[in-house]
């Protein structure tokens, strides 16, 4: 079966009601079989039949071993990272999410494991920063907000020869585009609120394992740390896979329309879309991603910080927000939102300009759309 | 798009879908809107009461008579449909009873096209009789018939478009102008259409009814029906539901307005799926018929290409030479569609008439609804056209 007929129907086998939607459990706990004698479940933490049924989903989809659900992409994110010991050494994509580089720099440097940050697009320098002590690359699969595509295939060979986990969060980049298990990752992280949930209504996560083994481990942590989805948001999330595929095909071709659109405009500097010709990955994201690159386009504008404020204030369609991959389009500043909590020095060094304007292009129709975008620059009057 | 409204017809479907009937911004600014779950609302003061009963301006006062989420949901519906005005309900049934309640007296006469939903059709000749309404049945498009059957106690004209489940199309100018031509109301039920594909308020119908349980919230997991029409012509109905109590829930109206969001995807999706598929099963030869607008071969095709952008999901078609239980086994082998009544879900169903909702009638009177032993209907959902084909495709030819 295909991936929509698989999103649709995996994990939403019928149960004895016949219900075409699998009940919703609440259940904090279930009653046992006798003390000491477990059934299938037994408290909501440990296992819940509605998070079971999303999880199988998602590890259906991502060609995994198993996967797992998470109150919230960060707190998928901490499970993988719980899973280095003290002393461990990570290498990480500087083109990153600044929650993720909150937590590396911030949190895990309390249990003594240090980062070094550098641009995944360059396999090499990933191939140089490992040390004897380095447990775990992690890379974006698109990099939040820059867009670098880093070569997963290449990536893996070096890790994989290193004995290093490669860990790659490809929430910019769902499994209907690229799955990056089946590229030689051991890892993935979706921040599931994006593309998979796709309405912007519930928070989730999920960490998608190439081996039970490994599988094991992390559901050990995820147990023992607690950062599980609720019953409620399994089942939302669980709704919003189905319409996936479709919503970012979608959300692809807007996206590439829209990216067009932008490079022909004398107000904007530059556009960052993989879909794109003039994209320096661009070869590279044609033969991992086919014909679809997801919906978020980064540009800069022409003018300083002020005019891409002005800009992301004045559309009327995109929402000033932060988060993406959902039905309506957003728009925002990432040095001031999204990688507010980069240290400004390292914002510099990874090349995210005070002019960046980063949106998440939604189910509108790209007519509408565009002719928001060409209002707001008009407001904003760039350079 | 300041504050909500229902004029956004110079924005495309997709983005209507999406925006319509929202406010822009919402409260502690969330990006979707909140589920108001209270039964009960509260006034500040006496003197708020007396000034909200004086002056009558919007707000809430009990649950019953209406919620912040079923109001945003109305007016995403309304845009959509190109109304005035929608009145939500907890289901399709509660929709076109809360309309003919409010609509019709003793002594009123209604007529019915006779290929339509059996529950509706009950619910009129059993029901609706015993209050003194008689209900006439005619022959489905045939417009002399239902223009010969109007006296004037008529009130009100009713047809599906297209019918469940033989998907005849009716010509809506010809309807319209009928009840024009006798000042009697036109009602459409447009479920199987959905405003995607066609917008009878455009035609000059007076009320659209629909089962939102189906397209409009698409993923077979809340029920609900609305009535669309001008603002006028509603007040009443709506002040009736606030007695009979046929209210949705904001729980189910935020699951309704989420389904919404991807509706105009959805539906393009089902358009294209139910087209591929009728055209294969037409080419297979244990196929001896198939029901769908969209082919050449349905005797309304020309009524649908004059109306309809797309002609939806839904497919009904007779196995050659099988009695019901070798149909019957047909459906038994489909291993993606699952077997079960409702339509307009993403997931695929698939249902044998004749077992599902005729079972009980005798034979001779489901020939006459033309409800046939070897009939089956297929809902398409959106799942990938080629898994849906090859699994039909194995399911009338696996011995």
């Amino acid at each position: 079966m295909k991936f929509r007929t698989r999103a649709i129907h995996i994990g939403s086998e019928p149960d004895s009601t016949g219900a075409v939607v699998p009940p919703i459990y609440l259940s904090t706990t279930f009653v046992q079989p006798g003390p000491g004698d477990w059934g299938a479940f037994d408290y909501s933490r440990s296992g819940n039949p509605t998070r079971a049924r999303v999880e199988k989903t998602i590890a259906d989809l991502e060609g995994a071993a198993g996967s797992l659900a998470f109150s919230s992409g960060m707190a998928a994110t901490h499970c993988a990272m719980g899973s280095l010991e003290a002393g461990s050494h990570v290498v990480a994509g500087c083109d990153m999410y600044g929650g993720t580089y909150r937590l590396l720099h911030k949190i895990c440097n309390r249990n003594n494991i240090s980062v070094t940050l550098v641009h995944a697009d360059d396999s090499k320098a990933i191939a140089a920063a490992i040390r004897p002590e380095t447990k775990m690359v992690w890379v974006e699969s698109i990099g939040n907000p820059l867009m670098s595509v880093p070569d997963l295939e290449q990536i893996s060979q070096i890790t994989n020869k290193a004995g290093v986990l490669l860990a790659v969060d490809s929430t910019f980049v769902p499994p209907c585009i690229l799955k990056p298990l089946e590229l030689g990752a051991d890892i993935v992280m979706h921040s599931a609120t994006k593309y998979f949930g796709g309405h912007s209504d519930c928070l989730a996560g999920a960490l998608s394992a190439k081996t039970p083994e490994l599988h094991r481990q992390l559901y050990f942590i995820q147990n023992a740390t607690g950062g599980v989805i609720g019953g409620l948001e399994a089942f939302l999330l669980h709704r919003g896979i189905k319409t996936m595929e479709l919503r970012v095909r979608e959300q692809s071709k807007s996206a590439l329309a829209i990216a067009r659109w932008l490079e022909s405009q004398r107000s904007v500097a530059r556009v960052l879309y993989p879909g794109l010709a003039s994209h320096p990955d661009h070869q590279r994201a044609v033969r991992l991603m086919g014909d679809q690159f997801g919906g978020m386009v980064t540009f800069d504008v022409r003018g300083d910080i002020e005019t891409a404020k002005r800009v992301c204030k004045a559309t009327e369609l995109f929402g000033l927000a932060v988060s993406c991959g959902a039905v309506e389009s957003l728009i925002e500043q990432p040095a001031t939102m999204s990688h507010a909590s980069y240290d400004p020095a390292a914002r510099a060094q990874a090349g995210i300009r005070d002019t960046l304007v980063r949106i998440s292009v939604g189910l509108e129709d790209p007519e509408d759309l565009i002719a928001d975008l060409d209002r707001a620059l008009a407001i904003a009057g760039g350079a | 798009m300041t504050s909500s409204s229902n004029s956004k017809s110079e924005l495309g479907f997709g983005t209507q879908s999406v925006h319509a009937g929202e406010a822009r911004q919402k409260p502690n600014d969330a990006i979707t809107d909140s589920i108001c779950c209270a039964s009960t609302y509260t006034f500040e003061s006496t003197q708020s009461i007396l000034d909200y009963l004086k002056e009558g301006h919007e707000r809430e006062e009990y649950g019953r008579y209406g919620n912040p989420n079923e109001k945003v949901v109305e007016r995403k519906l309304a845009a959509l449909e190109g109304a005035e005005d929608a009145i939500v309900y907890s289901s399709g049934m509660a929709a076109i009873v809360g309309l003919l309640m409010c609509k019709l007296s003793a002594g009123d006469e209604i007529i019915f096209f006779d290929q339509c939903y059996h529950r509706s059709r009950e619910f009129c000749v059993k029901h609706l009789s015993r209050f003194g309404v008689v209900t006439h049945q005619v022959k489905t498009g045939d417009m002399v018939a239902m223009e010969s059957a109007i006296n004037s106690k008529t009130k009100m004209l009713v047809s599906e478009s297209p019918t469940n489940p033989h998907l005849t199309v009716i010509d809506l100018e010809s309807f319209v102008a009928i009840g024009k031509r006798h000042g009697i109301e036109t009602l459409i039920d447009s479920t199987l259409a959905t405003p995607y594909n066609l917008k009878p308020i455009e035609w000059g119908v007076d009320y659209v009814w629909h089962s939102a349980t189906k397209y409009m919230g698409g993923h077979n997991d809340l029920l609900a029906g609305v009535i669309c029409g001008s603002t006028q012509k509603l007040e009443p109905v709506r002040k009736l539901r606030g007695i009979l109590g046929s209210i949705n829930s904001p729980h189910n109206m935020y699951l309704l307005e989420r389904g919404l969001k991807t509706f105009a995807l959805r539906m393009e999706r089902h358009n294209h799926n139910g087209q591929r598929i009728a055209e294969f099963l037409e080419s297979h030869p244990r196929v001896q018929r198939v029901y769908y607008p969209g082919l050449e071969s349905h005797p309304s095709h020309a009524f649908a290409k004059k109306t309809m952008k797309g002609f939806s999901g839904l497919i009904t078609f007779l196995v050659k030479d099988a009695d019901w239980k070798q149909t019957a086994a047909i459906i038994d082998k489909c291993k993606i569609p699952r077997i079960g009544p409702s339509l307009g879900g993403v997931e695929s169903l698939i249902e044998q008439p004749m077992v599902m909702s005729y079972f009980d009638y005798p034979s001779e009177q489901r020939e006459q609804f033309g409800i046939y032993d070897n009939m089956i209907r297929m809902a398409v959902g959106i799942e990938d056209t080629d898994d849906l084909i090859e699994d039909l495709r194995q399911a009338l030819e696996t011995p």
